[in-house]
């Protein structure tokens, strides 16, 4: 397994040239690697404008009154921030890149089933980035109503709705035909000996999240839907003046934005998973149960929703039922953190950037997750709801969860998508800097959460200001590490390519190919006659 | 082909099926113009869970395709009015 | 399903496509789904007005395009089933009477609206505005509702027409007929909404 496979002589995915050349040989290329690789670019620009957004609010924060924008500027920033990081990046984060990347080639398939539908997706998403990022400048400035959309205000306020949310629709379709690409991939394309209890446990967790995806995303796309009907038509859904209920909104909402949640985080896990097992060099602990509580968190996930909507004036009923159900979706979730520590024990663990990473992941979202305990109970989610405490939760999920994973996975297959090595002492050193003021920002919310300080303000009372300034400066070390990470892959690229078909002794089939991968992937159909993860 | 040993319905058989679509529809429209009070919504919409059912299975095929189809399908829907229930939590109890 | 015999004609694999179809007509249930939720809802918290309001509707209309959209469901089926048998000629004719009801259901439909608009009875006027809040749901919901199902027939009649073409050309015959029967079966979807959407607005007691 370990040494090189020679077959150079058929031209890899990243040199190869078809009809057209250069730039347009990629935009019009079926190849799921490289669709993967053109999620990858648009998806760190527009995390990266993201960021800069994020680090703009911090320094607006970084004492109380007016720093550098006033209420409107604020309120439309936070919006697009939330906008571009949820619906451009997270969302479809770790399943669009790597999952078009190295599904069909861990299930032993050419490509995806449809590759024509693969590309027109990468379009529907560019196309629904542009109108999302788009409602900033045309019409009557940014939209400020959150990324929720919450009605009745987003019925009433001048700016940009319509634009941002019809691009948030169009980025739903993208979305959908995405999940629909990999389930039918999943069915019909894994190789000779694949059953699907062999299946690599990354490719289980893309089969949950393409469930998620196909049945929740319509609900929030028609809700959407109505939102610009109700703008453009002046007919009523949601409006109380008109007899809506604006509460509908929000479970419509929910709906589909809390399984959302588990869109971003379940491709996520499943990454870390082949991270953990890989560098434990130890075969996984309990198979089943980690395909089991994938499937049950996609499945429970999808009827937790109402814990964003606790104080709402939703039904007292309805409230314990949700608080109960959020209780439930834990248990599945703990499970996989179980599994992964099993998985550590008496392993000869390989202490590499990725493994790094993934043990950064953990940690941070085991912090999301308690905190989300505190949320999820309803006695203690009234004391903390909408303040920088819900703020600081979910980004320790979303940007600690995706986002670490995110990077975890950049480096664990970095090797085998540019067939490039990185410097793994800067990378590690990055990482400790991320991982710093990544905790140095979020942390002190928490705290700010519980003293009161409300989200979405530009400004706050004097009594805040000492974990306000901790949490900006947090934000500039978090981008200095981000600069650091990014610097040192950027670099690589242009570093050695020597014995790297497999780096880390990987035992999935994307790692028993070339460094990167050939056009075709294999150069034969592999066939499968082992467990996903064998280890002797 | 989409399956071995592929199925093909017979043409009699489709008309059939539409015959007994057009005489459910027949006795909806009957059953909803007289009084039953809330009987009216609950008989109106069996109704048409059997037409659905009728279309799903017969002109869909699904009753000859291969048992994954039936499956997913029972699985969305149950879903879909599970969705239903936890909604009307709410609403049934605000 | 299990059946991996996939990779000699990468290509083509109609058990793909037909499972596709059948994950995006998921998605178009759940789409419609969305709106049934929002419709039980104003219908549960206003039962009074929606029973009054529904009486603008007219039953008759409403039977005759159920009865079309049957009978199309129908045909189309025929056609499936006379393509794999190698009938061509009655596959041609069955699309062609498809499109037709189609196109009828729409015709009628393009007059049920147009009373309503000519009432000054449409999405944004002034009647509309002034309606009390359950009627105004109740009409939000039906121009929204019937609107978007309008906007799936014309979907269905791309497919079936690119399907109709396609057979036309010899392009879709009796072993290669995945075209056809996706078509079919996004066009039963139009039927099986429309089945709930009956009653559900023209029929309430």
């Amino acid at each position: 397994m370990a040494e090189h496979t020679e077959h150079k002589h058929e031209p890899n995915y990243l040199e190869y040239q078809g009809k057209y050349k250069g730039l347009l040989g990629w935009l019009t290329s079926t190849d799921h690697k490289r669709i993967g690789l053109m999620y990858f670019y648009a998806m760190m620009t527009f995390f990266l404008s993201g960021v800069v957004m994020g680090l703009l609010m911090k320094l607006e924060l970084i004492a109380p009154g007016e720093q550098l924008m006033g209420a409107q500027t604020y309120n439309g920033l936070f919006t697009v921030h939330g906008l571009t990081m949820i619906f451009l990046f997270v969302i479809p984060g770790v399943a669009a890149v790597f999952g078009n990347l190295f599904l069909p080639i861990m299930i032993g398939a050419k490509d995806v089933s449809f590759p024509r539908l693969n590309l027109f997706s990468w379009y529907l998403y560019m196309i629904g980035a542009m109108v999302v990022l788009g409602s900033q400048f045309i019409g009557d400035g940014p939209p400020d109503t959150g990324w929720t959309f919450y009605a009745p205000y987003s019925l009433k306020t001048n700016t940009n709705v319509v634009f941002a949310v019809t691009g948030a629709f169009i980025l739903g379709f993208s979305s959908i035909l995405t999940g629909l690409n990999f389930i039918v991939t999943m069915h019909r394309l894994r190789a000779p000996g694949m059953g699907w209890m062999r299946m690599p446990l990354f490719c289980w967790t893309l089969y949950g999240t393409g469930w998620i995806q196909l049945l929740a995303t319509p609900v929030v796309g028609i809700t959407f839907l109505m939102v610009v009907a109700e703008r453009t038509l002046g007919i009523g859904f949601f409006d109380p003046a008109l007899g809506g209920d604006p509460i509908l909104y929000q479970h419509l909402f929910w709906i589909y934005s809390h399984p959302a949640v588990y869109i971003m985080i379940l491709p996520a896990m499943g990454a870390i998973t082949e991270i953990v097992i890989t560098f434990s060099r130890k075969t996984v602990f309990g198979y089943t149960a980690m395909v089991i509580s994938s499937m049950a968190i996609a499945f429970v996930g999808y009827f937790v929703w109402g814990h964003h909507m606790y104080t709402s004036g939703m039904s007292s009923t309805a409230r314990w039922v949700f608080s109960f159900i959020t209780f439930l979706v834990a248990i599945p979730s703990a499970i996989k953190v179980f599994n992964w520590t099993a998985t550590l024990y008496k392993g000869s663990i390989n202490l590499q950037t990725p493994f790094f990473w993934a043990i950064g992941f953990i940690f941070v979202f085991m912090i999301g997750g308690f905190s989300g305990l505190v949320l999820g109970s309803l006695a203690t989610d009234i004391h903390v709801h909408d303040t920088a405490f819900v703020v600081a939760h979910f980004h320790y999920i979303v940007f600690g969860g995706t986002g670490f994973a995110f990077f975890a996975a950049l480096h664990y297959w970095y090797p085998k998508i540019y067939g490039k090595v990185y410097n793994g002492k800067v990378a590690n050193i990055g990482l400790v800097i991320f991982f710093t003021g990544f905790n140095l920002l979020y942390f002190p919310m928490f705290v700010l959460g519980i003293m009161g300080m409300p989200r979405r303000y530009y400004d706050y009372l004097p009594m805040f200001h000492t974990p306000n300034i901790i949490s900006t400066v947090g934000s500039w070390i978090l981008a200095i590490g981000l600069i650091i990470v990014i610097v040192n892959l950027l670099r690589a690229r242009k570093g050695s390519g020597k014995e790297i078909d497999n780096p880390w002794d990987g035992r999935t089939l994307e790692w028993s190919i070339a460094s990167p991968p050939i056009v075709e992937n294999f150069e034969e159909v592999p066939t499968v006659d082992h467990e996903a993860y064998d280890y002797k | 082909m989409s399956e071995n040993n592929h199925h093909i319905s017979s043409y009699k058989d489709h008309l059939l099926v539409l015959l007994i679509l057009i005489f459910l529809t027949v006795i909806t429209v009957a059953i909803t113009s007289i009084e039953l009070g809330p009987f009216n919504t609950a008989a109106a919409m069996l109704i048409a869970s059997v037409k659905a059912a009728v279309v799903l299975l017969y002109f869909m095929h699904l009753k000859f395709d291969h048992k994954i189809y039936r499956i997913t399908v029972g699985i969305v829907l149950a879903i879909y009015a599970a969705v239903i229930v936890v909604t009307f939590f709410d609403y049934f109890y605000r | 399903m299990e059946t991996t015999t996939h990779h000699e004609d990468l290509h083509r694999d109609d058990t793909a496509s037909k499972l596709g179809m059948w994950l995006f007509i998921f998605t178009e249930i759940l789409l419609f789904g969305g709106m049934f939720i929002v419709y039980s809802v104003y219908r549960y918290k206003n039962p009074v007005a929606f029973h009054i309001a529904h009486e603008e509707l007219s039953i008759p209309m409403g039977f005759i395009n159920t009865v079309i959209l049957l009978i199309s469901s129908a045909t189309v089926a025929i056609s499936i089933s006379s393509i794999q048998k190698g009938d061509r000629k009655l596959t041609i004719r069955m699309l062609v009477v498809t499109l037709l009801l189609a196109l009828t259901f729409l015709i009628n439909k393009y007059f049920e609206w147009g009373a309503k608009f000519e009432h000054g009875m449409y999405p944004g006027s002034d009647l509309m505005a002034n309606l009390s809040h359950g009627d105004m749901l109740f009409f939000s919901l039906y121009f929204f509702m019937t609107g978007l199902h309008a906007v799936h027939i014309i979907v269905g009649m791309i497919l079936l027409g690119v399907s109709l073409y396609k057979v036309q050309k010899g392009l879709v015959h009796s072993t290669r007929f995945a075209l056809l029967e996706n078509s079919g079966l996004y066009w039963h979807l139009v039927d099986l909404i429309w089945i709930f959407l009956f009653p559900l607005f023209y029929l309430i007691h």
